[in-house]
């Protein structure tokens, strides 16, 4: 491994040990509460859209806005700031504290304010700054980063937290108990609640027409930092910004059931600054409140910070959508089990950090995790505003590549990718991305190629120059192609031919998992589909997923040409792989021109969706083969994403077939991701939790199938049974040799 | 279908709320069963009760709201899918009647019940565009799963009582 390379790993092996199973577990409440609250919305999709459309147009105006929002506030009373960047906000908001002659600060939890490190501005006048959120509170006293957006510590259990609590507070009486700890937390911010000066707020949302500003909580120390002391100042990001007061109602519908999965969480404050209440001046007992001075001061601080610029970048802009709710973090495999501290940058954590680090802090800052986000796709239909979060990281990764320097090793791989790929491309990106040589080459070597790797020395040269890890058992290409095998048999003659189709042959199917593609084969045959297997190129998926965009786009433009007129000439496209029909049907979208990427995602079909709709149409059930086992089945990340997971279950259980299916996010293998290794040990600690599930009583003797090459890869790696294809069920010539 | 009453109060059962139903006139009788003392609160909107009567402070001092174990505030609007309460912050200080105490106790006309957070925020337009602009959406008593696993009671109420008075 090389320097860098051993560097991630051992930060990733450190967070597996240290923080991963805390994460992991608190993680897992946070996901199942989503679930459950989002299947009790019934408009959960519509609000979804109408966030999406809200965002959209309140992104698209944001100039406006921030006008409209300013005279708002003014007329209130209140006044608004609008910040460069950090230091241009924290000046403002240090003279404001330093005009109030504030001593204490209380400040309830913002994402926005650790961004600009206000607490350190602060802190360097003198100021004692207090975070009053409890989870806030604990990563103050411990003096550690957030590890979570929303649950900021959710990296330390109970048993962490009072042992800290223990030894720097001294306590005679030890504290134990969530609810003592609660309590004595409580006590000690209620103190500084009181005593504060200056109460400091993030904003959830702010509605531009009337200067409200929404704040999402359950502790209610944010309903006490506004309404204790006289001054208020809120610091938000100016994408906080809707535009009008009603706009909010499907945020808030969805925000804690995406985040903490409760439907709505104890408190929602919608506080249109200065507020009614009367301050509350403690150091006063016993005048009546009311009695006292009413007069209250409210700074609104917007922080353009890199913002309005990303804006105005086609590509990232829909980072400003998202609303931190944290469902892409909650629902990410990778995050699950190494939290923010590992998936995250200087301030934001999980798949959409990538976006917002891209934007505050910039490239490096996203470069330190990115790699983390394998692609799978999970987080895409958990956004409540429907990012491509994915896709916004294909971006940044693309950007990435672009602005590293060549590599001592990089003469290696050059030979495999086309020119358009930069020099600067770390040649373990350039050769997972070139996967459609390397299988070319492989296949036609074989079997050399397959025993080549296990001479002496070789796998630590691998791992040494391209970070294959030694551990990962490499393919076993076949001499003999799908295609080859294809075109070289006498196909059967069909009595009525129900369909006409392109079984598309992915590099994978076509050199590795030769056996599926030949029972995929067989099974459509048998129902009456008149399967063709030209040569096409593959889908792109490989370059895409290391960031290769324009790579990808070239493998897109290739496959339409091939593809197009065998669509235009009645042939529908059935795909084994489900991360290549993932390409067909999303991401050509914005690889390619509509015309071109409309035909394909329209005629490309599932194999077992294609199988399902056979049956469905008259289809003979009695020409497959029938139910000889039950089954543990693990369907393919990018495929439960498009909704399609379903059918193989379906024709699976029409065929008699007992199924239990899996339902972990993801088997952590994710194409070349855990072949790397840098991340072997995550990808494994990933896996552990889908080969788990198929271990248990009820499901160890099953036989396993799985739709997708790595999670297949993974499941041989871990199980001792040996994964199939579910196609190869189906198919008589494989049952029964 | 339930009525929107109904669904209010399944839901308020969901988020750890209680409720008591009472009358205008039975609602001075109704509060003396719930109040806990020291009590802070706000003057009701019901000329049937006194809460100065059941010894409540309606104008209290720092110390008073300090010490205080129950408070007593209205609620404008209950959203019948939540169990949502929306309480105004008003001048006279309901925000924080509803806030340091341990016990909130929010008193709600059967009336002010809404279906849904759509028609909530139709009458939250209506107030705001009016000059009342500070509400929070209060669902159940305070929370925090910071500390290892759920606790009621954080910096708010730790148990919240509803007083649906109908005519």
């Amino acid at each position: 491994m090389d320097g860098s390379r051993a560097e991630t790993a051992a930060q990733i092996e450190r967070l597996l040990e240290t923080e991963g199973e805390t994460v992991s577990e608190n993680l897992t409440d946070l996901n199942q509460g989503r679930y459950e609250s989002v299947d009790r919305l019934d408009e959960y999709d519509a609000y979804k859209t109408r966030a999406r459309s809200i965002k959209a147009d309140a992104i698209e105006r944001l100039p406006e806005l921030i006008e409209t929002v300013s005279t708002a506030v003014e007329a209130n009373g209140g006044s608004v700031y609008l910040a460069d960047d950090a230091d241009d906000a924290n000046r403002y908001i240090r003279e404001v504290v330093q005009e109030e002659n504030a001593e204490t600060v209380v400040k309830s939890k913002s994402m926005t304010t650790e961004e600009i490190e206000c607490n350190e501005a602060l802190s360097a006048d003198g100021v004692s700054v207090w975070e009053t959120d409890l989870g806030e509170f604990v990563l103050q006293v411990a003096d550690e980063s957030p590890s979570h957006i929303v649950v900021p510590a959710i990296h330390k259990s109970r048993a962490a937290i009072a042992e800290l609590f223990n030894e720097t507070f001294e306590l005679d009486e030890p504290l134990e108990t969530p609810a003592e700890l609660t309590n004595f937390a409580r006590e000690h911010l209620g103190a500084k609640i009181r005593a504060a000066d200056v109460g400091i707020t993030g904003a959830n949302f702010i509605a531009a027409d009337t200067g409200t500003i929404a704040l999402v909580t359950s502790e209610g120390n944010a309903r006490k930092t506004v309404a204790v002391p006289d001054t208020q100042i809120t610091v938000a990001g100016v994408e906080k910004l809707l535009p009008t007061l009603s706009d909010l109602q499907p945020f808030v519908e969805l925000i804690g059931r995406s985040g903490t999965g409760q439907d709505i969480t104890s408190y929602v404050s919608l506080f249109t600054p200065p507020v009614e209440t009367p301050p509350v001046p403690f150091d006063d007992p016993d005048t009546p409140i009311a009695d006292g001075n009413r007069d209250r001061t409210f700074h609104l601080v917007l922080i353009d910070n890199g913002r309005l610029a990303v804006r105005d970048d086609p590509q990232l802009r829909e980072t400003l959508y998202c609303i931190r709710c944290s469902a892409c973090l909650n629902s990410c495999a990778n995050f699950q089990h190494v939290g923010g501290h590992a998936f995250g940058g200087e301030t934001y954590s999980g798949g959409i950090a990538t976006g917002w680090e891209a934007t505050v802090e910039g490239i490096d800052s996203a470069a330190t995790f990115n790699d983390l986000c394998t692609g799978c796709t999970r987080c895409v239909n958990q956004c409540p505003v429907n990012i491509d979060i994915p896709w916004i990281n294909t971006v940044v990764r693309d950007r990435i590549n672009r602005s590293g320097d060549a590599d001592a090793f990089s003469f290696l791989v050059d030979p495999l990718v086309p020119d358009t790929q930069p020099d600067g491309l770390d040649p373990q990106k350039r050769f997972f991305g070139s996967f459609e040589r390397v299988a070319t080459l492989a296949s036609k070597t074989a079997p050399v190629s397959n025993w080549l790797p296990k001479l002496p020395g070789v796998r630590s040269v691998l791992e040494r120059t391209l970070g294959i890890d030694h551990r990962r058992e490499l393919p076993q290409f076949k001499r003999e192609t799908l295609r080859s095998w294809f075109h070289s048999r006498d196909g059967p003659a069909l009595d009525t031919v129900r369909r006409m189709a392109v079984l598309y042959p992915d590099c994978y199917t076509n050199t590795v998992h030769v056996e599926r593609g030949k029972a995929a084969v067989r099974v459509l045959e048998a129902l009456g589909v008149a399967v063709e297997m030209p040569a096409i190129r593959s889908s792109g998926r490989a370059p895409l997923s290391q960031g290769m965009i324009d790579t990808a786009r070239s493998h897109a433009s290739a496959v339409a040409a091939d593809l197009i007129p065998l669509i235009d000439d009645g042939r529908d496209v059935v795909v084994i792989e489900p991360g290549e029909l993932a390409m067909f049907r999303s991401e050509y979208e914005k690889l390619l021109d509509g015309e071109r990427a409309e035909p394909i995602a329209t005629a490309s079909y599932d194999l077992f969706e294609y199988i399902y709709g056979l049956l469905e149409n008259g289809g003979d059930l009695t020409t497959l083969e029938g139910a000889a086992e039950p089954v543990a089945y693990h369907a393919h990340c990018q495929q439960r994403t498009l909704g399609l997971e379903s059918y193989t279950t379906a024709v699976l259980e029409r065929l008699g077939f007992d199924v239990i299916e899996s339902d972990v996010e993801c088997c952590g293998m994710a194409g070349s991701f855990g072949y790397k290794s840098e991340y072997y040990d995550l990808s494994v600690d990933v896996g552990t939790a889908l080969t788990e599930q198929f271990q248990t009583p009820a499901t160890s003797d099953r036989t396993v199938v799985a739709s997708g090459t790595s999670c297949s890869d993974q499941l041989d790696d871990l199980l001792e049974r040996t994964p199939r294809h579910p196609i190869e069920l189906l198919d008589s010539h494989t049952q029964n040799s | 279908m339930p009525t929107p009453l109904e669904t209010f109060e399944s839901s308020l059962q969901d988020v750890e709320s209680s409720v008591k139903h009472t009358t205008p006139q039975s609602l001075e009788a109704t509060l003396k069963t719930v109040i806990e003392r020291p009590a802070v609160g706000v003057q009701l909107p019901f000329e049937e009760c006194s809460l100065a009567d059941l010894d409540v402070a309606l104008d209290p001092t720092p110390r008073a709201l300090q010490t205080a174990v129950c408070g007593i505030t209205t609620a404008v609007l209950g959203i019948a899918t939540y169990g949502t309460l929306v309480l105004e912050a008003t001048p006279t200080g309901s925000e924080l009647s509803s806030l340091f105490p341990d016990h909130h106790i929010a008193v709600l006309r059967a009336t002010d019940i809404v279906p849904d957070m759509e028609t909530a925020f139709d009458r939250l337009s209506e107030l705001v565009a009016a000059g009342r602009g500070d509400h929070v959406l209060a669902t159940g008593p305070s929370a925090t799963a910071d500390m290892g696993s759920l606790v009621y009671g954080a910096h708010g109420p730790r148990t919240v009582t509803v007083v649906l008075v109908e005519e």
